[in-house]
């Protein structure tokens, strides 16, 4: 029970799966910017109230599962997806699935993932990898974080499959079904909507905490935190955000260097300069982003801890903020003629 | 960020596998690029691992103060909070939050305390003894 599959490594696990899913179904074309891009992944959030790990929560980039839904929407691939109630239910469908041979994407949490390094596995369900077969009672799993293919046995896959507590997989798993062709005006369509909704998203959320806005806005909560938290617990904070920022999966820079590679491919499909300028701009984000995670170091590594420390932090991010903002006015000049 | 600016310092978990890094190459043209790790992020894991171990040690002080039972320790080595535990025991969240009272954990039965004992991959004694050696 093999199903022929190449495994393909990613910057995140989710474009990493679309890819590979994708081109196990003969879609080929989709790279993981283009994924990215077409999924409208990029996005911003902080959210103050809700506590991962003990730190506030920050995303980089959209919900868990929608880079996979968008882009197959995008392209009229029909997606199955299935959560379970019972264990042994998941382990049958998933039988089936490898038996009729279709590889399927599974969300897992982390902490129980084997071969992941130990100082990696916390309580995060919201990972993704492939199944593609079974040999010798272990399956085979393509993690797009791996640079090589794994192996689980049937026990530790059900335990990462049914990992518990927040956005908890519930034995989810998910595959796209073969359907038309794809052709290059499918794709210019959907990196037009991508950006589009990526524009809303980032522009037109309402409240402080999302989008261009909530990147000012933690630039601001950032300048009080020495005083409202103290120096040590700020600096656990700021090493939260530098965590959702750069760890495994982002491509480095929040994700604002894949989106950059996303407007140069999507260049290559509609040749309009805007593109190729807000990439450039999307580049200089992602340094900044660097830069800024850079000087988030000096406070929590104790280097750096004055309140001209502070500030500093949040003027880089008050600027990013700034350079996104026009980034995404930028984008919504273009005049696109599908 | 340039190709040759993609950070190479060995982390833990450039130790185990690569990571995927966008990049720009000489004509500016995206590309990717494998990274070892890099400091600051890894300094950023540190300090996410130092705040686990104090929360750790807190943990235990209290249990030994009587302040808290048992589970409190375990549930913060194996970096829970009460809906995961929850989650993992099948117990509802407020129970975990009685059964974290010592004078619960007290009266707890012995079937209740074996799925604790179980989901943290410990034998039951082990929450009388271990946090006083």
């Amino acid at each position: 029970m093999k199903i022929d599959f190449e495994h393909i490594q990613a910057a995140h696990c989710e474009n990493g799966v679309t890819v590979s899913l994708l081109k196990n179904i003969g879609v080929g074309k989709i790279t993981e910017p283009l994924a990215f891009g077409i999924g409208s992944g990029l996005f911003f959030a902080y959210i103050p109230l809700l506590k991962v790990n003990n730190g506030p929560a920050f995303a980089f980039r959209t919900m868990p599962g929608l880079i996979f839904k968008r882009t197959c929407h995008a392209l009229g691939i029909t997606v199955r997806r299935k959560k379970f109630r019972t264990k042994k239910k998941a382990q049958e469908f998933l039988a089936a699935c490898l038996d009729s041979g279709h590889a399927v994407g599974c969300q897992v949490g982390v902490y129980y993932l084997p071969y992941f390094p130990k100082e990696y596995r916390f309580h995060f369900n919201a990972h993704n990898l492939i199944v593609y077969g079974k040999a010798e009672g272990r399956y085979l799993i393509s993690d797009p974080i791996m640079e090589k293919p794994e192996t689980l046995s049937e026990y530790e896959l059900e335990r990462v499959r049914f990992a518990r507590g927040v956005l908890s997989p519930r034995g989810q798993v998910y595959y796209p079904v073969a359907g038309r062709p794809i052709t290059d005006a499918m794709i210019q369509k959907g990196i037009k909507n991508g950006i589009t909704r990526n524009i809303r998203d980032m522009l037109h959320i309402p409240g402080p905490i999302a989008g261009v806005r909530g990147i000012r806005y933690t630039g601001q909560r950032i300048k009080k935190w020495r005083d409202s938290l103290g120096v040590k617990k700020a600096g656990l904070y700021l090493a939260q955000l530098v965590r959702m920022q750069e760890e495994i999966g982002t491509g480095g820079g929040g994700f604002r260097y894949i989106y950059a590679a996303f407007l140069q491919e999507a260049y290559g499909y509609y040749p309009d300069n805007i593109l190729a300028e807000v990439s450039a701009s999307f580049t200089r984000s992602g340094d900044l982003w660097r830069t800024a995670a850079v000087q988030a170091a000096g406070i929590y590594k104790g280097r750096l801890g004055s309140q001209n420390d502070f500030n500093q932090m949040g003027d880089y991010l008050q600027e990013i903020s700034e350079l996104e903002k026009q980034s995404f006015i930028a984008l919504s000049k273009i005049k696109w003629k599908l | 960020m340039k190709k040759e600016e993609v950070p190479q310092d060995l982390g833990s978990l450039g130790k185990i596998t690569k990571e995927v890094c966008y990049a720009t190459d000489d004509s500016g043209k995206y590309t990717t690029e494998l990274s070892q790790g890099w400091d600051v992020k890894a300094g950023a894991l540190d300090v996410a691992w130092q705040n686990i171990e104090e929360r750790i040690a807190a943990a235990r002080e209290k249990v030994l103060r009587q302040e808290a039972s048992p589970l409190l320790y375990f549930m913060e080595l194996k970096l829970m909070d009460i809906g995961v535990l929850a989650g993992y025991t099948g117990f509802w969240k407020w129970q975990v939050r009685r059964h974290l009272r010592p004078g619960v954990f007290k009266k707890l039965s012995a079937r209740k305390l074996r799925r604790y004992a179980e989901v943290f991959d410990v034998s039951v004694n082990d929450f009388f003894t271990l946090i006083r050696t």
